[in-house]
C-alpha cells in the first residue's frame, strides 16, 4: 500500500479566466482529507494564462498545482479537457479526486471516471475519511461520500472500496471556503498539452455568460418565500420585507416552479446553499431539499399556517399564521422600532 | 436515408410526488410503494429525437436497462412514436452503478449498430447523478453535449446545439455521431397517439411472452415470438449472454461504488420558540434580534 499514491486532487474550474468559488471550497475540504490521509493536496488547473489561478490555489492549501496552460484550453470543452485529465489520472493515480457539481464538473467527471474505471459519486454534501468494515472486510482510510438520494428522502453513504481512485462531485456552497493563514508556498508543475484532431469535433460558436447580480451567499439577512405565498402578487410582500430589513430575496423550488421568483434566487439542493445571520422562511413547507440549503443559518424564523410544516423542525422561532397577515405586521413593528 | 437516433430511457420511482400513502409511520418513505414512471427528461429527449425523425426521416430506437416491468416505459415510448424498443434485462445487472450501466448500454448500442444521435435525459430523478450519458459517450468514444436546451440546426454530418452553462448558454457545433443529454425545458413531449396506443398496448417483451405460455401447453414461446415479430409487437429483449458481456463489468461486480449506509431522513422534533402573531410578541422578537445584532 505504501507505494501507492494517496494524494487528494481538486479540479479547479474556471469560467472566462475566473476560478469558480466551489473549487476553493473543495480545496478547503480537500486539505482536511489530505491531512487525514497523511498525503498532499494537489490542484489541477487547465486554462490559458492561468498561472495566477494556480498560485491562488496555494492560498487554500494546495501544495502543488499541475498546470496545463494552452490557448486551446481557454474555454472548457469536453474532449480536450477530459483527454488531458484522463492522462494525468492514469499517470499519477491519485487516491481522491474532487470536482464541483457544476455543469462543467458534471460534464467532465463522468467522462474521466468512465475511462479510468474509477468510482464516482455525484453531488456529495459531505466527505469524510474513515476506516470501515464492509462485507466482512476491513478497509483503511476510505472516502465516505455522503449525498442525499431519492429526491432527498434518504441520505446515502457511498464508498468505492476496491478501486484506487475515488472520485466525487460536490455541491456548490456546501463546504466553506477557508484560506490558509500566513504565508504560503506551493510548486507549479507545468504539464504539456498536445493538441489532437479530436479536439475539433466540437466547436464553440458563441458563449453568453452573465455574472449574476444576485448575491445570496453574501447576504446577512434573507427573506425567502415558498409556494404558500399563493401568487406572484403576494410575493411582492417578500420583497417589501427584505427591503425593509436590508436583506436579499430568495425562494423555494416550488416558488421558482410556480414562476413567483427567478431560479437564480432559489435556495436548496438544486439552488444555492446559504448561511445568513437571519433567514425568514415565509410560506415554505420545508422539504428536505430546501432545508439542506438553509438549515445552517444563524437564526431561522418560520412563518407558516400549517403548524406541522417540516420547516418548524429547523426554525429557532416559529410563527403559525397567514403570511399575508404576519408579514405586514412584522414590517410595521420593525419600522416602529427603528424610529 | 434519414437520421437515426437511439434514446436511452429509465424507469424511475416518482420521487417528486410523495403523498401520504407512501409515508411509513416513522416518517420515512416506503420506496416500494412509489409509482414507477418514465423519467421526465428522458421523455423530453425522446421528443427531440422524434422531431428530427419528423423532419428528416429515419428511425428512433429506444433502449432501457432495467427489471422486466420496465417494459411499461418502453410501451409509452412506442405510444409517443418510437419505432423500436429494446429491454436489456438480466438478474446479473442488479446493483449496477452508473459505470456498470454505461458499460451495458454502450455494448447494446454497439450491437444495434449505426446511429447519428444518441439521446438521454440529463439525469434520472431517483439518483440525480447525470453520469450515465457522459460515461456511455466515453465508452463509445464519441463526443457529448450535456444540458441541451435546443437543437438549432441539423446538417448532413453535424449539428448545432444550444446548451445551458453556469450563468448563461453557449452554442456548440458537433460532428455526428454525438450523444446529447437533454434538460426538461428543451421541449414539451407530445401526447400519446390514440392509434398508437391501440397498436402497441399489446407489445410484449420475451419475458412477458414467456409468462403467457406458462401453464398453457398449446403455446410455444418461439412460435409466439415469431408471431409478435411479424405483427411488429415484439419488444426486443436481451440478456447478458445475448450481448456477450463481460460479467465482471456488469451489475454489482462491475460497480466501483457501493452503498455503505442508508439513513432515512426523519424530521427532528423541533425546539423552536413559538411566537404568536400579535403586535406585542412580534415586537419582543424584533427587539431580541436587534439586541443580538441579528437585525438592524
Amino acid at each position: 500500500m505504501d507505494k501507492l499514491n494517496r494524494d487528494v486532487w481538486v479540479f479547479i474550474e474556471q469560467r472566462n479566466g475566473k476560478p469558480a468559488d466551489v473549487s476553493f471550497e473543495l480545496l478547503a475540504k480537500g486539505r482536511r482529507l489530505a491531512e487525514n490521509l497523511k498525503s498532499r493536496l494537489i490542484s489541477i488547473v487547465a486554462g490559458y494564462n492561468a498561472k495566477a489561478i494556480a498560485e491562488q490555489t496555494f492560498h487554500y492549501g494546495a501544495v502543488e498545482c499541475l498546470l496545463i496552460d494552452h490557448p486551446d484550453l481557454e474555454h472548457y470543452s469536453t474532449l480536450p479537457y477530459s483527454r488531458t485529465i484522463i492522462n494525468l489520472v492514469e499517470t499519477y493515480k491519485p487516491r481522491v479526486m474532487l470536482f464541483g457539481a457544476t455543469i462543467i464538473g458534471r460534464d467532465l467527471a463522468p467522462r474521466v471516471a468512465s475511462h479510468t474505471k474509477s468510482g464516482l459519486t455525484a453531488d456529495c454534501t459531505d466527505l469524510q475519511i474513515a476506516g470501515i468494515k464492509y462485507l466482512k472486510k476491513d478497509y483503511q482510510d476510505l472516502l465516505l461520500q455522503i449525498r442525499p438520494a431519492f429526491g432527498g428522502n434518504i441520505i446515502a453513504t457511498i464508498i468505492s472500496p476496491d478501486v484506487h481512485t475515488q472520485m466525487a462531485t460536490v455541491r456548490e456552497g456546501v463546504m466553506r471556503m477557508e484560506p490558509v493563514a500566513g504565508s504560503v508556498n506551493g510548486k507549479i508543475t507545468s504539464v504539456s498539452f498536445i493538441p489532437d484532431e479530436s479536439d475539433k469535433i466540437i466547436q464553440l460558436i458563441e458563449q453568453h455568460r452573465q455574472e449574476s447580480k444576485v448575491n445570496l451567499k453574501g447576504a446577512s439577512v434573507i427573506v425567502a418565500g415558498g409556494y404558500g405565498m399563493g401568487s406572484k402578487e403576494n410575493f411582492r410582500m417578500i420583497y417589501e420585507l427584505a427591503h425593509t430589513l436590508g436583506g436579499e430575496v430568495a425562494g423555494s423550488r416550488a416558488a421558482v416552479d410556480a414562476g413567483f421568483i427567478p431560479h437564480e434566487r432559489q435556495v436548496g439542493q438544486t439552488g444555492v446553499t446559504v448561511r445568513p445571520k437571519l433567514y425568514i422562511a415565509c410560506g415554505i413547507s420545508g422539504a428536505i431539499q430546501h432545508r439542506a440549503g438553509m438549515q445552517e443559518s444563524n437564526k431561522i424564523i418560520a412563518i407558516n399556517n400549517d403548524p406541522d410544516a417540516p420547516i418548524f423542525s429547523v426554525a429557532h422561532y416559529g410563527i403559525v399564521g397567514d403570511v399575508m397577515d404576519v408579514i405586514p405586521k412584522f414590517i410595521n413593528v420593525f419600522k416602529q422600532k427603528l424610529r | 436515408m434519414g437520421i437515426n437516433s437511439i434514446v436511452m430511457v429509465k424507469q424511475v420511482p416518482d420521487t417528486a410526488n410523495i403523498s401520504g400513502q407512501v409515508m411509513k409511520e416513522d416518517g420515512t418513505v416506503n420506496r416500494a410503494k412509489l409509482p414507477a414512471i418514465l423519467n421526465h427528461e428522458d421523455k423530453t429527449a425522446l421528443e427531440l429525437a422524434l422531431r428530427i425523425k419528423d423532419q428528416y426521416g429515419g428511425k428512433v430506437t429506444i433502449i432501457t436497462m432495467g427489471p422486466p416491468r420496465a417494459s411499461d416505459v418502453l410501451r409509452e415510448c412506442l405510444f409517443m412514436g418510437a419505432d423500436e424498443a429494446y429491454l436489456i434485462s438480466d438478474r446479473k445487472f442488479a446493483g449496477a452503478d452508473t459505470l456498470a450501466t454505461s458499460y451495458v448500454l454502450s455494448e447494446t448500442i454497439k450491437k444495434i449498430g449505426s446511429y447519428d444521435f444518441i439521446f438521454a435525459g440529463r439525469q434520472a430523478i431517483d439518483g440525480d447523478t447525470a453520469q450515465v450519458g457522459p460515461q456511455t459517450a466515453e465508452k463509445l468514444n464519441i463526443p457529448q453535449i450535456t444540458y441541451t436546451e435546443e437543437i438549432l440546426e441539423v446538417g448532413k454530418s453535424s449539428v448545432k446545439v444550444r446548451r445551458k452553462i453556469d450563468g448563461g448558454y453557449e452554442i456548440l457545433e458537433s460532428k455526428l455521431p454525438v450523444l446529447l443529454t437533454v434538460i426538461k425545458d428543451a421541449a414539451f413531449p407530445r401526447p400519446f397517439k390514440a392509434k398508437r396506443i391501440m397498436a402497441y398496448k399489446n407489445a410484449k417483451t420475451l419475458l412477458e411472452l414467456e409468462k403467457l405460455t406458462e401453464g398453457n401447453s398449446l403455446l410455444y414461446v418461439d412460435q409466439l415470438k415469431e408471431e409478435y415479430i411479424a405483427r411488429g409487437l415484439y419488444i426486443k429483449t436481451l440478456t447478458m449472454d445475448d450481448l456477450k458481456l463481460d460479467e465482471t463489468r456488469c451489475g454489482i461486480h462491475g460497480s466501483p461504488t457501493k452503498v455503505y449506509k442508508v439513513e432515512s431522513v426523519v424530521l427532528a422534533g423541533g425546539n423552536h420558540e413559538k411566537i404568536n402573531p400579535t403586535q406585542e410578541e412580534l415586537s419582543r422578537l424584533i427587539v431580541k434580534l436587534m439586541e443580538d445584532h441579528i437585525l438592524g
